[in-house]
């Protein structure tokens, strides 16, 4: 089932067009890699999703983007509510200066919610999922800041599935971390995937066909290539994917 | 081909080096000595007549003898008169040009007209407080007129320090909470403001040495020459340590005599503004601590 798609996208930083007539779709349950070199638009084209974008001045976007067939660019759409369903994990971790457990808690706070009983639980659960758990279960009350790179980008991940979102948008998630830490994501990503939409921003191209279904490749705000991920490293159509793929360029 | 050092150059280039270092350390050392003969010679000449009278008792025999309490009073009054109104103007001015407009036309003009208030003489800044606050808003020469006065004074520090400490706040931790669905009010709450409040405390600290210190914003506000008894509501007159220092060294009722009271004042102040610096960078330390956990 389609879950994500948008129709005819494009992007404009003031003068400057970053994404030109994106048109794609996304299943459900399935993970997208963005691939491309940097400057190609896929970050910002994964900001839309959550409307990231909106932050950034004199931006002026055309288009449709749809999430459950409906416009999340409409008039009368709840921003809030709609990134609360789609749940982002940033390149750098960025967990607040809180502890632990208030961390995972966060998204729940801010939406209003203080049973105690379902905040503890929903962290708990949520630092399961993001595989953090038996890691940190016996200092919740610690500072975030006192864990490892790595454990911190799972905490993120944790505070992100903690607002039970659909999809997880990661805009690199792994490219500030050491392999063992990144391996550790991956499998995450992995396993997230039988529950959620995932769409990941990388610039690893090991790490785009470990982990992703299909794959697109960006180039200059262009989406040149979109299909399976097999396709795109074994056997791509168009040239200019075979050069980055194989490393030519990029 | 090796390039070879051509060693008269070695040897001026160490000499020029050398004589920077030292040119650098004469000058800092300069600085701290500077520092250290104005305190000793205050320490000198007014630790004499520091006693527990001279600090909590009336000022008598025309201000020869006696102590300085209502200066001291008078002063922490418009210490915290002065907080009130600066501090929750500036911080959430501050706030909303960091925050809020962040960029655009808004943001320079307040900005620039900020800056033109910190460069405006304190005495101009008396002279409108007397005008605007103890004539035509008829509150008198007051702790409420003075507080007022020395509020508008710091009122540019405030801002500025709040808008430092905010822009020190790295943008990724906004983005990560605007994310999650919190909006900019939440955002700036619980997140941006716990992490930027060391450094707005840190630059409240400067602004209340400033006020503790201030001479021409108090003169025809709220100071008064003598006043042998503690203020008792805002619309009151007191008296002031830095103006009651002026009134020692310059037109007291014997000069001589009033000299080493003079001193004991000036030592008086500059304890206070060391007190309420150290007690500050404590209170600053502690937020700091307590940032990581919450």
């Amino acid at each position: 089932m389609t879950k994500i798609e948008t129709k005819d996208v494009n992007l404009f930083y003031g003068e400057y067009q970053a994404l030109k007539n994106i048109s794609l779709s996304m299943e459900e349950n399935s993970v997208t890699a963005l691939i491309g070199p940097s400057g190609c638009g896929k970050s910002t084209y994964l900001r839309l999703f959550n409307r990231m974008n909106d932050l950034i001045e004199h931006v002026k976007i055309t288009g449709e983007v749809l999430i459950d067939n409906e416009d999340i660019y409409r008039k009368g759409i709840n921003v809030d509510e709609l990134r609360i369903k789609a749940g982002m994990v940033f390149q750098k971790p960025n967990p607040f200066p809180k502890s632990i457990f208030e961390n995972v808690a966060y998204g729940l706070r801010v939406n209003g919610y203080n049973d105690k009983s379902m905040i503890e639980e929903t962290v708990v659960k949520s630092l399961k999922q993001a595989a953090l758990w038996d890691e940190v279960s016996d200092k919740l009350n610690k500072s975030a800041f006192e864990l490892s790179g790595g454990q911190q980008q799972r905490l993120c991940i944790a505070r992100a599935l903690a607002n039970s979102p659909s999809i997880v948008l990661m805009d690199e998630p792994a490219s500030a971390l050491d392999p063992l830490s990144t391996a550790k994501i991956e499998e995450l990503i992995h396993e997230l995937k039988k529950n959620y939409t995932i769409i990941i921003v990388t610039h690893n191209m090991q790490q785009a066909s470990r982990v992703s279904d299909r794959t697109a490749f960006f180039y200059l705000g262009e989406l040149i290539e979109y299909d399976l991920t097999v396709n795109i490293f074994t056997s791509p159509k168009k040239t200019q994917t075979e050069n980055y793929v194989t490393g030519r360029f990029g | 081909m090796v390039l070879q050092l051509k060693k008269e150059y070695t040897e001026r280039k160490r000499r020029s080096q050398n004589l920077a270092f030292w040119l650098f350390r004469l000058m800092s050392m300069l600085v701290v000595g500077i520092l250290f003969v104005i305190l000793g010679f205050i320490i000198i000449k007014g630790f004499s007549v520091i006693s527990w009278g001279f600090l909590t008792k009336m000022p008598t025999e025309g201000m020869t003898s006696g102590g300085i309490f209502p200066a001291i009073i008078g002063t922490l009054c418009l210490i915290v008169g002065s907080m009130i109104f600066s501090f929750p103007v500036g911080v959430l001015s501050g706030i909303y040009i960091n925050e809020y407009l962040r960029n655009g036309y808004t943001v320079r003009f307040i900005r620039m007209m900020t800056n033109n208030l910190a460069g405006i003489p304190s005495i101009v800044f008396g002279l409108f407080g007397m005008s605007l606050f103890v004539n035509t808003m008829g509150f008198g020469d007051s702790l409420l007129a003075g507080s007022l006065t020395l509020g508008l004074l710091t009122l540019p520090v405030v801002i500025r320090t709040t808008e430092e400490a905010l822009l020190a706040v790295d943008d990724s931790f906004r983005q990560g909470s605007y994310a999650l669905g919190a909006s900019k009010l939440y955002t700036v709450r619980k997140v941006v403001l716990p992490i930027a409040y060391p450094n707005i405390i840190t630059g409240l600290i400067l602004s209340i040495g400033r006020v503790s210190g201030e001479t021409a914003p108090i003169l025809f506000t709220v100071a008064a020459y003598f006043l042998p008894k503690l203020p008792t509501s805002i619309f009151d007159q007191a008296m002031a340590l830095p103006y009651h220092l002026y009134v020692l060294a310059t037109s007291g009722t014997d000069i001589t005599k009033s000299r080493p009271m003079a001193y004991g004042t000036a030592l008086v102040l500059v304890l206070l503004v060391l007190v309420l610096n150290l007690a500050a960078n404590a209170l600053r330390r502690y937020f700091s601590k307590r940032v990581k956990m919450n």
